[in-house]
């Protein structure tokens, strides 16, 4: 059975696309065929963040429209051979996805028993983010800590109990996870950040996981090597541990301690 | 806290401002949501009106919308403030 995962936030550069690679790349390592597809068209960008961008050939709308077979623009990963992603078409014509098209890969994808599907929303609430969400059986909501991304993020919740298939045929509801990313734990406990059980409380829904702010991000997209490959970070280490909370297993959310500064720095600050 | 730090001062802390004002906000918008678009609009109108006779506050209009088995019941609610006459219309 395909599981449909839908990576969300409404409001846009809070991470989702760096999610959507590091839980493909994390779900692969658990030995899940994976496929990650980019929905956000016009605006590609999951292919620089897997490190696959000069291996495009043929694109999401490419499969859709018939130009090409699902097999030929699959690109398969690097380190894993069980992983491959569906890379976002660069046109500007934005109704080149249809809920029939995506429908009709989605569906292919199943056949070729695939374990799992990770869809990377596009941001905002318009066509691209709707499709992206309509066939999902799970959804990984990412929020920062901060006043207009947890509002967006309410309001995708809504969008998600009511506007996708599983709510239009009445069917079980998706699996909501909140993942919370870009945590400051030193700015929490300064009170000038929203506390994990903040967001936990206004949201009405537990986190599945909380990313630390962390320089590796960065250093990750520009190798474009996702961050849950790299041992050393913290924020790679958050990130598997969500995917394994993902896959059922009970794990204690780490790094929400502030990590104290050395002697130096008290006497100095900095 | 660093020497250096005493010269700088310190930013309130804002993180129970800003849970504060979400809190608000993600309930207010969580009332309206399922509903048709026009009812923030109507209530805003609503207020409008009962403004035009009694002195209220903005949040003192509540509208609802409940799906019971087979219809739905749109409530409405006004807090009107104790003790004060009302203001005189026009």
């Amino acid at each position: 059975m395909t599981e449909i995962i839908v990576v969300t936030s409404g409001k846009g550069g809070v991470g989702k696309t760096t999610t959507s690679a590091s839980l493909a790349t994390g779900l692969a390592m658990q030995g899940k065929k994976v496929a990650v597809i980019d929905f956000d068209v016009g605006l590609r960008n999951l292919d620089l963040i897997m490190g696959c961008e000069r291996r495009v050939v043929y694109d999401f709308v490419n499969v859709v429209h018939g130009e090409a077979t699902l097999k030929q623009a699959l690109i398969k990963d690097k380190r894993h051979e069980n992983l491959f992603v569906l890379a976002a078409s660069q046109t500007r014509d934005k109704d080149a996805l249809t809920q029939e098209g995506v429908e009709k890969v989605l569906d292919e994808l199943t056949k070729e028993n695939f374990d799992f599907v990770v869809c990377d929303s596009p941001a905002g609430i318009e066509k691209g983010a709707h499709l992206a969400m309509y066939f999902a059986d799970h959804a990984v909501v990412v929020v920062n800590p901060e006043v207009s991304s947890v509002r967006d993020s309410d309001r995708i919740l809504g969008l998600l109990a009511s506007k996708t298939r599983r709510a239009e045929k009445g069917e079980s509801p998706i699996k909501q996870h909140l993942l919370l990313t870009r945590y400051n734990p030193n700015r929490v406990e300064a009170g000038e950040m929203l506390s994990v059980k903040d967001v936990e409380e206004i949201l009405g829904i537990s986190v599945v996981g909380v990313i630390p702010e962390s320089e590796n991000v960065l250093a990750a997209s520009n190798a474009g090597v996702p961050v849950i490959l790299d041992d050393n970070s913290n924020a790679g280490a958050a990130y598997k541990d969500t995917v394994a909370r993902i896959l059922g297993e009970e794990r204690p959310l780490r790094f929400l301690e502030p990590v104290k500064k050395g002697f130096l720095k008290r006497v100095f600050g900095g | 806290m660093g020497i250096l730090d005493f010269l700088k001062r310190k930013p309130e802390p804002s993180a129970g401002v800003a849970k504060e004002r979400l809190r608000i906000i993600v309930a207010q918008e969580r009332s309206t949501r399922g509903g048709p678009d026009y009812l923030p609009l109507l209530r805003n109108e609503l207020l409008e009106v009962i403004r035009k006779y009694v002195n209220v506050d903005v949040d003192a209009v509540n509208i609802s919308l409940d799906r019971d088995s087979g219809h739905e019941v749109l409530e409405l609610s006004v807090a009107l403030p104790d003790g004060k006459p009302a203001a005189s219309a026009g």
